[in-house]
């Protein structure tokens, strides 16, 4: 699983570092999505694919292959 | 698409207190561009797809604009507004998002849980105090929310109280005059004007003394009036929305009793239940209104420069594309991407927040009153008159 993130897409609501919080987190200086784990293991693909599904801005794309 | 026999006039009615208008599903299915006539009299596009509008939401070229509708036609804006010293477009609106948003990100909402927690408790304790039976909207969904953001303003726990009564004031249109507007708009400003001096020489761990202290240190930042309108508009943005979900989650949950019976027996689904009550909640209000910049094409039907637009994100929500069996309150259901916050860059900018106190309100709830039921059945629950913010007036409980 490969993940990228959009961070000019980003709106800093933190939806993805509440649901999977191994996965992103957020900038301190204004909220924006980081990645932490671009290659996480197959046990948080759940997390990351709901994260990726409800993010407001479609800033999260994940690749299953 | 089907033609629409006749105009409809907006917003639609509700069937029951908790149950969506039937036109939406109509509507979903055969006229995804529908239109409707606003309050004002004025005519608009109705959207209703959960695709359709979460593309709207996040286009720049469909601006927002809150009066769309909701004041008569000609009405001039009212300088006094406060709300407009916060940027609310382009480039300046970014820069203010991302000053704020760094107070609203998840780790700031793990370390404001445990205060969100006591305000919780002393709140439900209060209650409890003096019931059963008690009004949960008025006991619990109402103050905590603003107790919340004064928190947040650094605002001392003393001084809760008025700021609940401004906020109230400020939000009731129409429950109260015009002069008792005025007056708590200007109570609030030298309130808030002394209370950012204040901070100026004193400063906490709070929001105001942070953007006071990144102005200074990095040279950008809010000014004074900027630093009002955010405080303000946090307030208008943070209270009546939240108190009004409290409220309606709670009875969500209530009006099936296995429902909140689940949550007992499984805490663990808290979150998971919150974010369907957001989904499920069929007495929203207004929606979303945009104007287009531009011309363009929704759902296949072409639409002129100037064409306003409202998004019902509660008809999006129950979209049959996107939700199986919408009209099911699945308290498991994952994932969610209901459309309650909006979307794109206008997104709530409160969410997590939002988000964080909902969970806590249920969490706190389940645990001190297991044995919470409505006081009222369910159909007797009266909405709120009102156009943007949907609500219930009370939420009559006993334990
Ligand atoms: C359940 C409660 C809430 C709901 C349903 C809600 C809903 C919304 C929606 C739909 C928008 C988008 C408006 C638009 O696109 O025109 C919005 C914007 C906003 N919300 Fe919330 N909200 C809630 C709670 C809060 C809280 C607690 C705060 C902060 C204290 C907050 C602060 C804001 C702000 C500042 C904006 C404007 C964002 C911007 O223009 O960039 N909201 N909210
Ligand atoms: S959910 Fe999306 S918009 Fe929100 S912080 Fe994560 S990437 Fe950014």
């Amino acid at each position: 699983m490969r993940i990228t993130v959009d961070q000019d897409l980003c709106c800093g609501a933190g939806q993805c570092v509440l649901i999977a919080p191994d996965v992103f987190d957020q900038r301190d200086e204004d909220g924006i999505v980081e990645l932490l784990d671009p290659a996480p293991g197959p046990e948080l693909k759940d997390d990351v694919h709901e994260a990726a599904a409800v993010c407001p801005t479609a800033a999260i794309t994940v690749d299953d292959g | 698409m089907s033609p629409q026999e006749h105009t409809l006039q907006y917003p639609l009615t509700q069937t029951a207190p908790l149950e969506p208008p039937q036109e939406w599903d109509e509507l979903r299915r055969g006229c995804p561009v529908a239109d409707v006539h606003l309050p004002n009299g004025a005519p608009a596009k109705l959207l209703t797809r959960h695709e359709d509008v979460k593309a709207t939401l996040a286009d720049p070229r469909f601006v927002r604009d809150i009066r769309v509708g909701t004041r008569p036609e000609g009405a001039e804006d009212d300088p006094g507004d406060l709300t407009r010293m916060v940027p609310s477009t382009g480039e300046e609106h970014l820069r203010w998002r991302r000053l704020v948003g760094r107070w609203f990100t998840a780790k700031r909402m793990k370390q404001l849980r445990p205060g969100m927690e006591q305000i919780a408790e002393d709140l439900i304790e209060a209650m409890v105090a003096s019931g059963p039976p008690a009004d949960l909207k008025a006991g619990l969904g109402f103050p905590l929310p603003v107790f919340v953001i004064c928190d947040m303003l650094g605002v001392p726990a003393r001084d809760r109280e008025r700021f609940s009564r401004w906020s109230d004031i400020l939000l009731n249109l129409t429950r109260y005059t015009g002069q008792e507007m005025r007056e708590s708009q200007q109570e609030f400003v030298a309130y808030m004007s002394g209370h950012i001096e204040a901070k100026k020489t004193a400063p906490a761990d709070d929001l105001i003394s942070a953007l006071i202290e990144q102005r200074e240190t990095e040279g950008d930042g809010l000014g004074d009036t900027e630093l009002l309108g955010t405080a303000m508009g946090l307030l208008v943005a943070g209270h009546e929305t939240t108190a009004n979900m409290i409220g309606k989650m709670v009875a969500m949950l209530l009006a099936d009793r296995s429902r909140w019976e689940r949550l007992l027996e499984d805490p663990s689904k808290v979150r998971t239940a919150v974010e369907e009550s957001l989904r499920a909640d069929a007495n929203a209000g207004f929606g979303l209104s945009r104007v287009l910049s531009e011309d363009t094409e929704v759902a296949g039907e072409h639409l002129p420069e100037g064409t306003p637009v409202v998004c019902s994100m509660a008809a999006a929500n129950r979209d049959e594309r996107v939700f199986t069996d919408p009209g099911n309150m699945d308290l498991h259901r994952v994932p969610n991407p209901h459309l309650s916050f909006g979307a794109g860059a206008h997104s709530c900018l409160g969410q997590a927040l939002a988000r964080t106190e909902l969970q806590v309100t249920l969490e706190v709830l389940l645990r001190k009153l297991p044995t919470l039921e409505l006081a009222v059945p369910p159909e007797e629950l009266e909405p709120v008159e009102g156009l943007l913010v949907g609500g219930l007036r009370e939420v009559p409980v006993r334990w």
